[in-house]
């Protein structure tokens, strides 16, 4: 059975009038309720259909979940395990703590759940050119190495500002044969890298794919990733309940633009007894204005094909995001989320910089497991929440990646240079 | 009948191409803007598109994304666009001004107030590039209410399906966009704009522009053939942006006028190609 087959089987009844029945969004037109859809130049639908109707078709070809199951297995290291934090969570005090351990991926995160499953897409589409948008570098790095390994022409679009401050990330892309191009214009952070892929995509539709590496742009693409990165909540399903004989009280996961949350909540979501929880970056403080919390702190509107919460100003422009994260730093979210959100189905709190930092030294200390800064949030949330709560119950934590990539950020926080 | 059909009506009387230049509200100021719309018209512009600059102007080329830039370094709002198209109507009240812009700014507003706002502005439609038929209903009926047209892209890649649903709630005048890419961007192919522009014409009565790519009057004058509009943004705002760079921004409705008396000569003095005219 394929790992994106399997999406379609748990579905069970749910009692909320929004969500009535098994949750079955989006619609036809991809639309989560109000949010969600096809906002996107005229230039773009032709290759969003063309993409759409790929999808829709794979989606359900035994030949194509063979290729992506054995890629997941052999080459990204699946299924990654669920580890039981036990020193972490006595150290709280309360409920016990479970990581599932995206960190183990080849790549060090969950981005590459979703770069395999598009690359092998753009394959058997006949694309030869695959090109990306990155903020941390993650996904680049992700998107590069799946490249490398199919014989794809890679392109990374980021930021200046990012290309900056991840240098590691920009050398392993080229390392890979990716070229990384620089964007200047805008706030030269993850939304204008991901205004440029658009750019090059409008202008190089007939041999490119692109990867849009979380749950947000136009339909198809909040579906498609949420279906690729479904796997994690899929396999984190079926472990707890080997582990512990019942689903988690909790799941939670960090949230930038939305993928590895919503690759955990997806299998989740008709369980209506487990409560799912996204943490996004309070930067700042949400009320220093300095953050990337649309879903906490935002409002209502369109940007990179699709509606949903965003960080604006009151005639409509986009804000500059803040987070220590350079991964969560988006002032948009993926349309999926703005619908659990409205329909109360999931809920969304924020953690600063600084709660997210504590966290990250917290778990490397009582466990040896040195997180990635965007995980460190959710990982700060569970670190309130799980006192609150009784021994016996469990959060199950989606650990998204690993901090290899952040040691000059913190060092720098610490007041060291590396 | 509105301002914009008048115009195309006019034109098509009198056998001529509706020379549509593009600029930035608010590139390099609001100033130069009113001066530069009075000025364009002078020198035989038909109708005006006006852009709204947006923080994630997707669809443009690095020459608009740049004046969008500097629009939004001023502050520039759709609230200071819709006031200068008031000031521009105090001495202009025939040539129609379009607006070009993102939904987000129109969403923030909301539909019903912009269409009313806009309306009393003295617009006469706008082109949202990212708001296609199927997410622009709501749109659709606001602009229809306050009598205001809402004009379309159509794409080399649109198919017939497309063109029929562009069709269907387009109004004013469409937009085709002669190249694979953004604004600015390569080298059109003018025979075949030609044909899809006969393609387009098939299933739709409205007037058809054509632009992207259009840089000097030898490419309008090819363009002019075909189209019932010759629509260049980025060749003007390149030349705003070297005057403004250099401290020159008085010069600028002076040098564009002269740039556009260009294009007007050039388009006037084409054949058109016999069946359009
Ligand atoms: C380790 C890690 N977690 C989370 C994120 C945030 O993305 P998303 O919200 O799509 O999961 C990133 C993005 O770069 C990341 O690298």
């Amino acid at each position: 059975m394929g790992y994106v087959m399997a999406t379609r089987a748990d579905e069970i009844a749910t009692g909320d009038p929004a969500m009535a029945g098994p949750y079955r969004w989006p619609d036809a037109q991809g639309h989560f309720g109000p949010y969600g859809g096809l906002f996107v130049p005229e230039t773009l639908m032709h290759p969003l259909t063309e993409l759409r109707e790929a999808y829709e078709r794979y989606l359900d070809d035994p030949d194509f979940l063979r290729e992506l199951d054995a890629d997941l297995r052999d080459y990204v290291g699946r299924p990654s395990p669920v580890y039981h934090a036990e020193r972490w969570s006595r150290e709280l005090g309360g409920a016990q703590i479970f990581l599932k351990r995206e960190d183990l991926n080849h790549t060090g995160a969950h981005k590459v759940n979703n770069t395999i499953g598009q690359a092998l897409l753009a394959r058997r589409m006949g694309k030869t050119r695959i090109i990306a948008e990155t903020g941390a570098g993650q996904h680049g790095v992700a998107s590069a190495t799946v490249a490398a390994r199919l014989g794809l022409e890679c392109v990374v679009y980021m930021g200046e500002v990012d290309v900056a401050r991840q240098e590691a990330n920009v050398y392993r892309m080229r390392l890979l044969g990716a070229e990384v191009v620089a964007v200047k214009s805008g706030t030269r952070t993850l939304k204008d890298a991901l205004n440029e892929a658009m750019r090059d995509w409008v202008t190089n539709i007939d041999n490119t794919f692109y990867i849009i590496g979380t749950v947000a742009g136009p339909h198809p693409y909040p579906a498609m990733v949420r279906d690729f990165q479904s796997v994690i909540g899929r396999e984190a399903r079926g472990q707890m309940l080997e582990k512990t004989g019942r689903l988690p009280d909790v799941v939670m996961a960090c949230v930038g633009g939305g993928s590895n949350a919503i690759g955990l909540f997806h299998p989740f979501i008709d369980d209506q007894a487990v409560r799912m929880i996204g943490v996004e970056a309070a930067g700042d403080g949400l009320d220093t204005g300095r953050h990337a919390a649309p879903l906490c702190a935002g409002e209502r509107g369109v940007l990179h094909g699709n509606r949903t919460y965003l960080m604006e100003d009151e005639n409509g422009q986009i804000r500059e995001t803040h987070s220590i994260s350079a991964g969560l730093d988006y002032p948009g979210v993926g349309p999926e989320h703005a619908w659990l959100k409205d329909t109360g189905r999931a809920s969304y709190v924020a953690v600063t910089d600084d709660e997210a930092l504590a966290a990250f030294h917290g778990l490397t200390r009582t466990e040896g497991i040195i997180p990635a800064l965007e995980t460190s949030h959710a990982l700060a949330q569970a670190a309130k929440l799980a006192p609150t709560m009784a021994k016996d119950q469990s959060i199950l934590i989606n650990l998204s990646g690993r901090g290899d990539k952040d040691m000059q950020t913190v060092a720098r926080m610490d007041g060291l240079q590396l | 009948m509105s301002r914009i059909q008048t115009t195309f009506e006019r034109l098509r009387e009198e056998g001529r191409t509706a020379l549509v230049p593009f600029v930035t509200a608010g590139d390099p100021d609001l100033e130069v803007s009113l001066a530069l719309m009075q000025q364009m018209v002078a020198a035989g512009a038909d109708l005006i598109e006006l852009g709204v600059p947006f923080s994630d102007p997707i669809a443009d080329g690095p020459v608009i994304q740049r004046a969008t830039e500097r629009a939004l370094a001023n502050g520039v709002s759709l609230r200071d666009v819709l006031a200068l198209v008031r000031r521009f109507r105090e001495t202009d009240r025939e040539t129609p001004v379009v607006l070009m812009g993102y939904l987000n700014p129109i969403e923030v507003m909301g539909s019903v107030p912009f269409a009313s706002a806009a309306r009393e502005a003295g617009i006469d439609g706008a082109l949202i590039v990212d708001a296609p038929p199927e997410e622009s209903h709501e749109l659709v009926a606001a602009m229809k209410t306050q009598g205001l047209d809402l004009v379309y892209l159509l794409a080399p890649t649109s198919d017939a399906a497309r063109i029929n649903a562009i069709g269907e709630v387009a109004s004013g005048f469409v937009y085709y966009v002669s190249v694979k890419g953004v604004t600015g961007a390569g080298n059109l192919d003018v025979e075949e704009v030609g044909g899809k522009l006969d393609a387009i014409r098939a299933q739709i009565a409205l007037p058809v522009g054509v632009g992207f790519g259009i840089k000097d009057a030898a490419t309008a004058a090819q363009v002019a053939q075909v189209a019932d509009a010759v629509i260049v943004g980025s060749a003007i705002v390149g030349q705003i942006e070297t005057l403004a760079g250099e401290g020159r921004a008085e010069e600028i409705a002076a040098t564009i006028g002269v740039f556009l008396g260009e294009l007007r000569t050039a388009i006037d003095t084409t054949d058109r190609v016999a069946e359009h005219v």
